[in-house]
């Protein structure tokens, strides 16, 4: 990995930014084919919390079946953004939104949509792991269920082949049965993706879904990120500028509810366009 | 601070949260310890012949021939009683007029007596009332009656400036030179043969019904009202409170109608509960008039009602104790509000909404005031499935405040009496038991 001349660096002046900046670089990635179409559009998109401007003016395109990170420090609105995604904000009182979210090109907060049909194609996983005090099987086949399958060949067969995408299913076939609650933290999370996949979404959005783990279900998480990348458009929300690197394809840096920058991460994150941007990324704020 | 006082603060609450629990549990066992000692004695005590022949003619229960032979030995020494109640009698004839009504006087009080130990006395007239057809049936009344026979209780006041004081006098010296003198060692020295005590387990005081206004036999009628009314204010109020509380947790707005149902139901928890008596009479009866008059339905509403403010408080903090992160995973699903609600939140509150529901049907099974005007009847019969429209029932609580205080011969069925009171802290006792035991069985599940 080769760092190309860097114009930001030299006016920076810090060369010792350079051995860090190594780690940022994205490791190869399979290629993705039959994406890149803008899967969610925002234009002038701000959200309010009362007179509380949270997020301002995004204007962004999220190209589908590609991973997106959102960094940025604590209080920026990344979460926000990504919750506003799903309408999961509409459960916080007093929030409302200006401009347009498009999702597929429909309006995500119009008039008519149907937030629940939008929920079914924009998954979520938060960032404490949350089963359902349900057996794990139980918790798979609550989204199916509540979209009408009540065929128990076709469930077993979802709760399987979600467990197998959210690579789970070795260590839990034996025990389907059993609580949720009783598996580790890492095991629990994999299981929110599971059970988010197994409604078949169309968007998969992370709200910081490792910041409960240990590295090592950190790890497996990221895995499971590859393995998802170019079947999902896939949006996450990360404190970890090193997971950010390593995971996604492109990178939105937020800062006071700004979108900063938007760019693919092996250019936000070797040749950064915004002098905050790059003084984030160094470590100089956080 | 310094350690020293911190250290000496933490000990000293320590001692008087041990010292304010020690004081609360010796109160429970003042009330609980005669409570149980005195209610046990409604089942098991030391039944007399007399008990057995009001069980075989009023319940049709017990062997008849055992039963026989034990009439023919006890008939055997009260024969012996009654002849020689007639010789006096016939030695009465022969004396002179003011001799005779002198001894008539103390005569009377001496066959009164007889008539309370034994029973109706050869050539008695058949009493009206059940209670004075048998003897004593409990071996200690029976003792407190032979005294009555042996002694007689005057007062002395022969100091004005004191309260009067009871002193007994023997009967027997009043009948000094005749023959019934004989009669007062006899009764004493036989009474065992005559009413052949031995020890009972009176199940039925359980499951029989009372026998002249609960003279003699069970409280049946006062257990299965009590049932009636706890488990019909339970079917109104309780799937009533949780709507009442999913309404207030998800669906209410903040504003100002919600906010005075929200104090409404605050102040509805804390109205004195004969208020609940007065406005179930005003209102279940005499306004919408489910019955005629009072009767187990009504009584029943005016319980749920009176509960209703402790379930929907119950159901309001169980719904809002269940993790935000249960509705979020459930509505990011694409589950709708409703689904989420009864898929996942409810589900996850019911140990909280049963454990207040359980609360509260004992509550109910133990009110007063409520029923008062609305349901309950000093006496009567248990009733059928089918009366509880139009039928009013005796309950336990009712019935404790009735015989205590209002009963002709309240001090002669104390057993009665608390036999109710420790069938009553039983029943509350055990259901608040299941609460707790169902709470933990299905936190135990939700746990994994």
């Amino acid at each position: 990995m080769v760092m190309t001349a860097d114009v930001k660096e030299t006016s920076s002046g810090v060369s010792a930014q350079k051995a860090t900046r190594d780690i940022y670089l994205p490791p190869a990635r399979k290629k993705i084919t039959g994406g890149g179409t803008p899967h969610i559009v925002a234009r002038e998109f701000s959200i309010y919390y009362s007179e509380f401007e949270a997020v301002k003016k995004v204007s962004a395109d999220i190209l589908s079946k590609y991973v997106t990170a959102i960094i940025g420090p604590s209080g920026c609105g990344k979460s926000t953004f990504l919750r506003s995604i799903n309408r999961m904000n509409d459960l916080i009182p007093n929030c409302h939104t200006t401009g347009a979210l498009l999702f597929d090109g429909q309006d995500i907060y119009g008039k008519y949509t149907d937030e629940v049909l939008l929920r079914k194609k924009v998954g979520m996983v938060f960032q404490k792991p949350n089963p359902f005090p349900k057996s794990i099987f139980d918790n798979i086949a609550y989204g199916p269920r509540l979209h009408g399958v009540s065929d128990k060949k076709t469930l077993a067969d979802i709760v399987e082949r979600s467990l197998r995408k959210a690579a789970l299913w070795d260590e839990v076939c034996d025990r389907l049965d059993k609580n949720a609650l009783g598996l580790s933290g890492g095991q629990q999370q994999r299981l929110c993706v599971a059970r988010t996949l197994a409604v078949e979404p169309e968007v998969l959005l992370l709200d910081e879904p490792t910041s409960a783990l240990d590295p090592k279900a950190t790890a497996k998480i990221e895995d499971l990120i590859q393995e998802l990348r170019g079947s999902y458009t896939i949006m996450i929300v990360t404190h970890n500028m090193q997971q950010a690197s390593r995971v996604s394809d492109y990178t939105m840096f937020f800062y006071e509810g700004v979108l900063v920058e938007h760019a693919s991460t092996a250019q936000l994150f070797t040749n950064p366009k915004d002098s905050m941007t790059e003084d984030y990324i160094t470590g100089r704020f956080s | 601070m310094n350690l020293g006082t911190r250290k000496l603060l933490d000990r000293s609450f320590t001692a008087v949260g041990i010292g304010s629990i020690v004081v609360m549990a010796l109160a429970l066992m003042i009330v609980l310890v005669p409570i149980v000692t005195n209610g046990l004695g409604a089942v098991f005590f030391t039944g007399t012949v007399e008990h057995r022949k009001m069980l075989q003619s009023e319940f049709k229960r017990g062997g008849s021939k055992e039963l026989a032979l034990e009439k023919a030995s006890t008939d055997r020494y009260r024969a012996r009683v009654y002849e020689m109640l007639a010789g006096f009698e016939a030695e009465m004839e022969q004396m002179n007029p003011e001799q005779k009504a002198d001894y008539q006087a103390k005569y009377t009080p001496v066959k009164t007596a007889l008539q309370a130990l034994l029973g109706p006395l050869p050539g008695d007239p058949e009493p009206m009332l059940t209670r004075f057809k048998y003897g004593q049936t409990r071996w200690e009344k029976a003792e407190e009656k032979l005294h009555d026979l042996l002694y007689e209780t005057k007062w002395d006041n022969s100091n004005p400036n004191a309260m009067s004081k009871e002193y007994f006098a023997s009967r027997a010296i009043g009948f000094e030179g005749t023959s019934l003198v004989k009669l007062f060692p006899y009764v004493r020295e036989n009474l065992a043969n005559m009413l052949l005590p031995e020890f009972t387990a009176y199940w039925g005081f359980i499951t029989d019904s009372s026998v002249d206004s609960h003279i003699f036999g069970g409280i049946w009628p006062e257990i299965q009202g009590t049932f009636f009314l706890a488990v019909g204010a339970m079917l109104f109020a309780f799937p009533l409170g949780v709507i009442a509380a999913v309404y207030f947790t998800e669906y209410a707005k903040s504003g100002f109608f919600n906010s005075m149902l929200r104090s409404a139901n605050s102040t509805l928890a804390g109205v004195p509960s004969i208020v609940f008596g007065m406005f179930g009479l005003a209102f279940f009866i005499n306004t919408l008039k489910v019955s005629e008059s009072k009767s187990v339905i009504a009584g029943s509403l005016t319980l749920a009602i009176m509960i209703l403010p402790t379930i929907i408080r119950a159901a309001e903090e169980a719904i809002l104790a269940v993790p935000k992160t249960y509705r979020e995973a459930s509505l990011s699903l694409g589950s709708t509000k409703w689904n989420t609600i009864a898929t996942v939140i409810l589900p996850a509150a019911l140990p909280g909404i049963l454990t207040g529901g359980v609360i509260s049907l004992g509550r109910a099974a133990g009110e007063t005031a409520p029923i008062i005007f609305t349901a309950a009847v000093s006496v009567g019969s248990a009733i059928g499935l089918a009366d509880v429209f139009n039928s009013p029932t005796p309950a336990l609580s009712w019935n404790i405040y009735n015989l205590a205080s209002e009963h002709e011969a309240a001090d002669q069925i104390r057993h009665v009496q608390y036999g109710m009171v420790l069938a009553l802290v039983s029943i509350v006792l055990l259901l608040n038991l299941s609460a707790i035991v169902l709470r933990a069985r299905i936190s135990k599940k939700l746990k994994g």
